[in-house]
C-alpha cells in the first residue's frame, strides 16, 4: 500500500517534470524563432542552390534579343538575387551566344526602391566600349531592363546609371534618364 | 553655328618685366582675328600695341602644335615644329627660320613670362616651315590655315529703282543657293568662310546687305514695301555673278471704273530662285554624333559622324535650292553637340520638321538596310501628353479671336506631335525604299533622347548598317550618298504637301 502510494507520487513528479520541461522548451521556441534562423548556417545552402533565370543575348538574326534559361546562384532577398542575375547577365555569353553588353562592364551597385523601381549602376565600360547604333543600344538597354524585370516580379521598372550617375544615354540614342519598363517587342520568339 | 571665342585679350602679368607696363596697356583689336580651318572657325586672341597687332607665342603653340623652349640666359625663344625651328630674340624685329633670317614689322616682345610677336610672324616665320598654307587677310580679319575655301565676295547696289538692282560677285566661282526668310534673302555660298566686301548702306528696297548668321552666308534685308526678289546666277572667267532684282510689292489699286491705266504686270515667277513663302518654312537637320563622339564605326574605317554630316549637307543643298526653305544644321562641322541642344536648335529655329540622321550597327554582319524611328512615349510621356491637352489655355488675342496655348514640359515637347511624327516616319521609309536597301524592321518606335525635346514632327533615320561590309562600301560611293539625300528630300516634299493639305482643311 505504502509502496503503491510512493509509486503514484513518483509518477506524478515525473509527469510534472516532463510537463515543466515541455512548457519551458515550447516557450523558448515561441519566443526566439528568429534566433534559430540566424544560427542556421546559410553558406552551404547558397553555394549549392540555384534558380533558373531568363537572361538575354543577341539572337542569330542580329536584330532581336534571345531569351535563354540559365542557372544563377540562389540568394536571399530581392536585392541579393538581383545582383546575382545581373552579374550573370554581364558575364561573358555562353558558348555559341553573343552578349549585347560591352565586355568588361561591371555591376557597381544594385538597389530597389519601395515603389518597385530598381537602380542598376554600371561601370563606364558600358558606354566607352559600346559599338554604337540605335539598334545595338536598344538591345543593350533592354537586355538589362528585361533581365531584371523578367526574373524579379517585385521590380516594375529599371533605371540604368553609369559610374554612379544618371546619364542621358549609353551611346547617344536611347533615353535612360527615367526608369524603363520591360519591353518584349525586341525579344525573339523562343 | 557656334563660334568659340577664346577671350578678347591676353592675360597680362604686369610688373614681371620692366617693359611689361608699356605692353600691359595694349588694347583688344576692334574686331577679333578669325582663324578659319576646315574644322571650323574661332576667334583668336590678339592685342593692339602702338598700332601693331601682337599674338602670344603660347597661343601660337597651342593653335599650331608648335613646341616652345625659352633660353633665359640668351634672352631668346625657340619654336620647334616637326624638326624645323624658328629662333627669336626679345626686342629684335626679326627671326631665324631654319637658319634664314626673316624680318618682322615690329620687335618680338617679352612681357613677364609671355612672349608676343607681331601677327605677321605667322606668315613670314611660321608659314615657311608649316605643313599647311597659312594666309593672313588683315583687312578682312581672317587667318586662313590649310585648304580652306574663302572666296572674295563683293556686293553692291547698282540702282535703287524700284526695281532695286544689286549684284554679288564671287571669286573664285562657287555654288550659291538662296532662301527667303521673312523679309530677308539668305545667300548661302559653298565655302568655309567669306571674304566680304559689302556696301556700307542699303539703297532702294534693300535695307541692308550684311554677313549672315553662318560664316558662309550673306543676309539681304528688304524693306517692308519690297516684293518677291528675282535672282539670276551666271559663271564666267572663274567668277560667279549674281544679279538681284527687287520689285516693289505695291499692289495694283482696285482699278476705278473711270481709268484705263493698265495695272502693273505681276512679276514673272519663272526667273526666281526663290519660292513664295508657305506655312512650311524651316527644316532642321541633325547630323548625329560629332567631335569625340564618333558614333558607329565600320571595319573599313567609316565613321558615323562623318557620313551623317555629309548627307545633312547634301540634303540642305537640295532643300534650299529646290524647295526654297530655310535649313538649319544642328552642327556645321565636326563637333559634339549635346542631345538637348540639338532639339533646342529645332525649337528656337521654329522648325516645321526635325530630321536626325544616323548610321546603325549590329553584332550580326548580315543585318543591312535603312530604318526610320519615331518617338515611343513611356508612361511619363503619355501622362505629359494628356496633361498638356488638359492644361491648354485659350487666350484672347488682339483684334478678336482666341489663341490656344499648349503647356508641356520642355523635355517632352515631342509628345504633342506623335501622330504627325509617325506619318513622317512612314513617308521617309517609303521614299528611302525607292532608292536604297531597307531593313525588314522598316519603321520603328523607340524612346530616343534627341527626339523627345523637339516641339515639331520629328524622325530619326538610320541610313544603313555600317557593320555590314557591303553597306559600308556602298556608303563611300557618290551614287549611294546622292540616293540617300534625294530620298530624304522627296520625303520632306511629301510631308510638306501633307501638312499644307492639313492646314487648308
Amino acid at each position: 500500500m505504502r509502496s503503491k502510494r510512493t509509486t503514484q507520487i513518483v509518477v506524478l513528479l515525473v509527469t510534472l517534470g516532463v510537463l515543466a520541461w515541455g512548457v519551458t522548451v515550447g516557450l523558448e521556441r515561441l519566443a526566439a524563432p528568429e534566433a534559430q534562423t540566424i544560427t542556421a548556417p546559410p553558406a552551404p545552402v547558397q553555394s549549392t542552390a540555384h534558380i533558373t533565370a531568363t537572361l538575354f543575348y543577341a539572337a542569330a538574326n542580329g536584330t532581336t534579343l534571345l531569351p535563354l534559361r540559365r542557372e544563377v546562384p540562389l540568394a536571399g532577398g530581392v536585392v541579393a538575387q538581383g545582383r546575382q542575375i545581373l552579374t550573370a547577365q554581364l558575364a561573358a555569353a555562353p558558348d555559341g551566344q553573343r552578349s549585347v553588353i560591352p565586355a568588361g562592364t561591371q555591376l557597381r551597385a544594385f538597389y530597389v526602391t519601395e515603389r518597385g523601381d530598381a537602380f542598376v549602376d554600371l561601370s563606364p565600360e558600358v558606354t566607352t566600349g559600346h559599338p554604337g547604333g540605335t539598334l545595338n543600344e536598344l538591345l543593350t538597354v533592354y537586355a538589362l531592363v528585361n533581365a531584371v524585370t523578367a526574373n524579379l516580379p517585385a521590380v516594375q521598372r529599371v533605371q540604368l546609371l553609369v559610374d554612379g550617375k544618371e546619364v542621358d544615354t549609353i551611346a547617344g540614342h536611347v533615353d535612360i534618364r527615367r526608369p524603363l519598363a520591360r519591353d518584349t517587342t525586341l525579344v525573339a520568339e523562343p | 553655328m557656334l563660334l568659340v571665342l577664346v577671350g578678347g585679350s591676353i592675360a597680362w602679368h604686369p610688373g614681371g618685366h620692366p617693359s611689361s607696363l608699356l605692353y600691359a596697356q595694349g588694347a583688344p583689336p576692334t574686331a577679333p582675328l578669325m582663324l578659319v580651318t576646315r574644322e571650323g572657325r574661332r576667334a583668336i586672341p590678339t592685342t593692339m600695341v602702338s598700332g601693331q597687332e601682337l599674338i602670344a607665342l603660347d597661343d601660337v603653340a597651342s593653335l599650331f602644335q608648335v613646341v616652345l623652349r625659352e633660353d633665359a640666359l640668351a634672352g631668346g625663344i625657340t619654336l620647334t615644329y616637326r624638326g624645323r625651328t624658328i629662333v627669336a630674340s626679345a626686342d629684335q624685329p626679326m627671326a631665324s627660320v631654319n637658319g634664314r633670317v626673316v624680318t618682322l614689322p615690329s620687335p618680338v616682345v617679352r612681357s613677364g613670362r609671355r612672349w608676343l610677336v607681331p601677327v605677321e610672324f605667322l606668315t613670314r616665320a611660321l608659314a615657311p616651315i608649316y605643313d599647311q598654307r597659312i594666309e593672313l587677310r588683315r583687312p578682312q580679319r581672317l587667318l586662313l590655315v590649310g585648304d580652306v575655301r574663302v572666296p572674295r565676295v563683293t556686293a553692291r547696289i547698282d540702282s535703287p529703282g524700284p526695281p532695286t538692282h544689286a549684284t554679288v560677285d564671287i571669286t573664285p566661282a562657287a555654288t550659291v543657293t538662296a532662301a527667303s526668310e521673312g523679309a530677308r534673302v539668305i545667300l548661302r555660298i559653298d565655302a568655309d568662310a567669306l571674304d566680304l566686301s559689302l556696301p556700307a548702306a542699303g539703297g532702294g528696297l534693300i535695307e541692308q546687305m550684311r554677313a549672315g548668321d553662318q560664316p558662309n552666308t550673306i543676309s539681304i534685308v528688304l524693306t517692308g514695301t519690297a516684293g518677291t526678289p528675282r535672282l539670276a546666277q551666271s559663271t564666267a572667267d572663274g567668277a560667279t555673278h549674281l544679279t538681284i532684282d527687287v520689285p516693289s510689292n505695291a499692289l495694283p489699286a482696285a482699278p476705278p471704273a473711270d481709268t484705263t491705266a493698265a495695272p502693273r504686270p505681276p512679276a514673272p515667277p519663272d526667273a526666281s530662285l526663290l519660292t513664295p513663302r508657305t506655312g512650311f518654312q524651316t527644316v532642321v537637320i541633325d547630323p548625329g554624333h560629332g567631335g569625340d563622339d564618333l558614333g558607329a564605326k565600320g571595319a573599313g574605317g567609316l565613321q558615323e559622324k562623318a557620313l551623317t554630316l555629309d548627307i545633312a549637307r547634301r540634303l540642305r543643298g537640295l532643300l534650299e535650292s529646290r524647295m526654297g526653305v530655310r535649313v538649319v544644321l544642328t552642327r556645321e562641322d565636326d563637333r559634339d553637340v549635346p542631345l538637348d541642344a540639338r532639339a533646342a536648335i529645332a525649337n528656337s529655329s521654329k522648325a516645321n520638321l526635325f530630321l536626325s540622321i544616323h548610321v546603325n550597327a549590329s553584332s550580326a554582319s548580315s543585318v543591312a538596310g535603312a530604318e526610320v524611328y519615331h518617338l515611343k512615349l513611356d508612361r511619363e510621356g503619355e501622362d505629359a501628353r494628356r496633361q498638356a491637352e488638359a492644361d491648354a489655355v485659350t487666350l484672347p488675342v488682339l483684334g478678336g479671336g482666341t489663341r490656344r496655348l499648349d503647356v508641356i514640359r520642355w523635355d517632352l515637347a515631342q509628345a504633342r506631335h506623335v501622330t504627325e511624327s509617325q506619318r513622317l516616319a512612314t513617308l521617309i521609309a517609303e521614299e528611302l525604299g525607292k532608292h536604297v536597301p531597307m531593313s525588314p524592321r522598316g519603321v520603328q518606335q523607340a524612346p530616343l533622347r534627341v527626339l523627345e525635346g523637339a516641339d515639331t514632327p520629328a524622325a530619326l533615320i538610320e541610313m544603313l548598317y555600317v557593320s555590314n561590309a557591303a553597306q559600308e562600301k556602298a556608303a563611300g560611293t557618290e551614287e549611294f550618298k546622292a540616293a540617300l539625300a534625294q530620298s530624304l528630300y522627296d520625303a520632306v516634299a511629301r510631308f510638306r504637301g501633307f501638312t499644307e493639305d492639313q492646314a487648308v482643311r
